[in-house]
């Protein structure tokens, strides 16, 4: 880690894990439209993956430049379905 | 390698950007920015070929998610048992080390045998009953692509775990060694909760 830091309440992290993965599977099951229910899956999916990146990696402790590296193959997919949009027809 | 390198193994020749405890830690990023834009591509492949395609079946009713829900339990309690297993060789607890890696390594296991029952499952019964098979039909196909790309970086992840204990234990590498591994195996874990979400839930 690039600076001691204190250390991150691990089980903690890992109970809200446990918690967002017990509401998408509720999620699915709950009489919403379906872009609520994508926004709700995708919203918690990335809070969870961000959780894992920032304590686990220990990203919220580093320098932001390699946060930035661990970023781009996401800014990477974003562009790809940017690029690729025109071309899917359902 | 110079004579220095071989005499002192822990000296590195100069000090990493970014990552000024290790020159591996860099590595290790940079590796897994490359391995995300992989799995990156195909989950972005899956949604456009999902999104394009008129018969699409709902997920969750084709592949059920009782046991996919364990499993991913099962990755984040090793993901638990992984920071912990640092968290103790840094405080040079070598006891709780060795049984936090042990048990991240056993969690490993216990997903790729729960992965093995699934796709077994799912190939002798239930794609056949629902007229799914992998050779005729997207779905399956891309699910078998983005599940076994997921099972093989797993299977990786419990090998190098295991190297990682055996030389830790036989006093070669430390927690610089066994804090980059966990990168690795955090980001098996971090690449199942897209997966999780975006091929099992959506």
């Amino acid at each position: 880690m690039a600076d001691a830091h204190k250390e991150p309440n691990y089980i903690g992290v890992f109970w809200w894990l446990l918690a967002l993965t017990i509401l998408e599977i509720a999620v699915i099951y709950m009489p919403m439209a379906r872009m609520i229910i994508v926004i709700l899956l995708v919203g918690m999916a990335m809070s969870k993956a961000a959780l894992v990146g920032l304590y686990f990696m220990h990203l919220k402790f580093e320098r932001v430049t390699l946060g930035l590296i661990a970023l781009t193959p996401f800014f990477l997919c974003l562009f790809l379905i940017l690029m690729l949009r025109p071309d899917i027809h359902p | 390698m110079s004579e220095a390198a071989v005499m002192h193994p822990d000296v590195e020749a100069a000090e990493s950007p970014l990552t000024p405890e290790s020159w591996g830690k860099l590595g290790m990023w940079v590796f897994l920015a490359g391995d995300a834009m992989s799995f990156g591509g195909l989950i972005v492949g899956y949604g456009i070929l999902r999104h394009a395609s008129s018969n699409w079946p709902v997920p969750s009713h084709v592949l059920g998610i009782n046991l996919t829900a364990f499993m991913t339990f099962l990755l984040i309690c090793s993901s638990v048992t992984m920071v912990l297993a640092l968290s103790a060789i840094q405080s040079n607890d070598r006891k709780g080390f060795r049984k936090f890696l042990l048990l991240t390594i056993l969690g490993g296991l216990a997903f790729l045998g729960c992965q093995a029952y699934e796709w077994t499952h799912l190939i002798t019964e239930r794609l056949p009953e629902v007229g799914l098979s992998f050779t005729t039909h997207l779905f399956a196909a891309t699910f078998f692509v983005l599940t076994g790309f997921h099972g093989m970086h797993v299977t990786g992840g419990v090998i190098y775990n295991i190297c990682v204990l055996i030389a830790c234990l036989r006093g070669r590498y430390g927690a610089k060694h066994v804090e980059i591994a966990g990168l690795y195996w955090h980001f098996v874990d971090l690449v199942w909760i897209l997966i999780f979400t975006f091929v099992y839930l959506l």
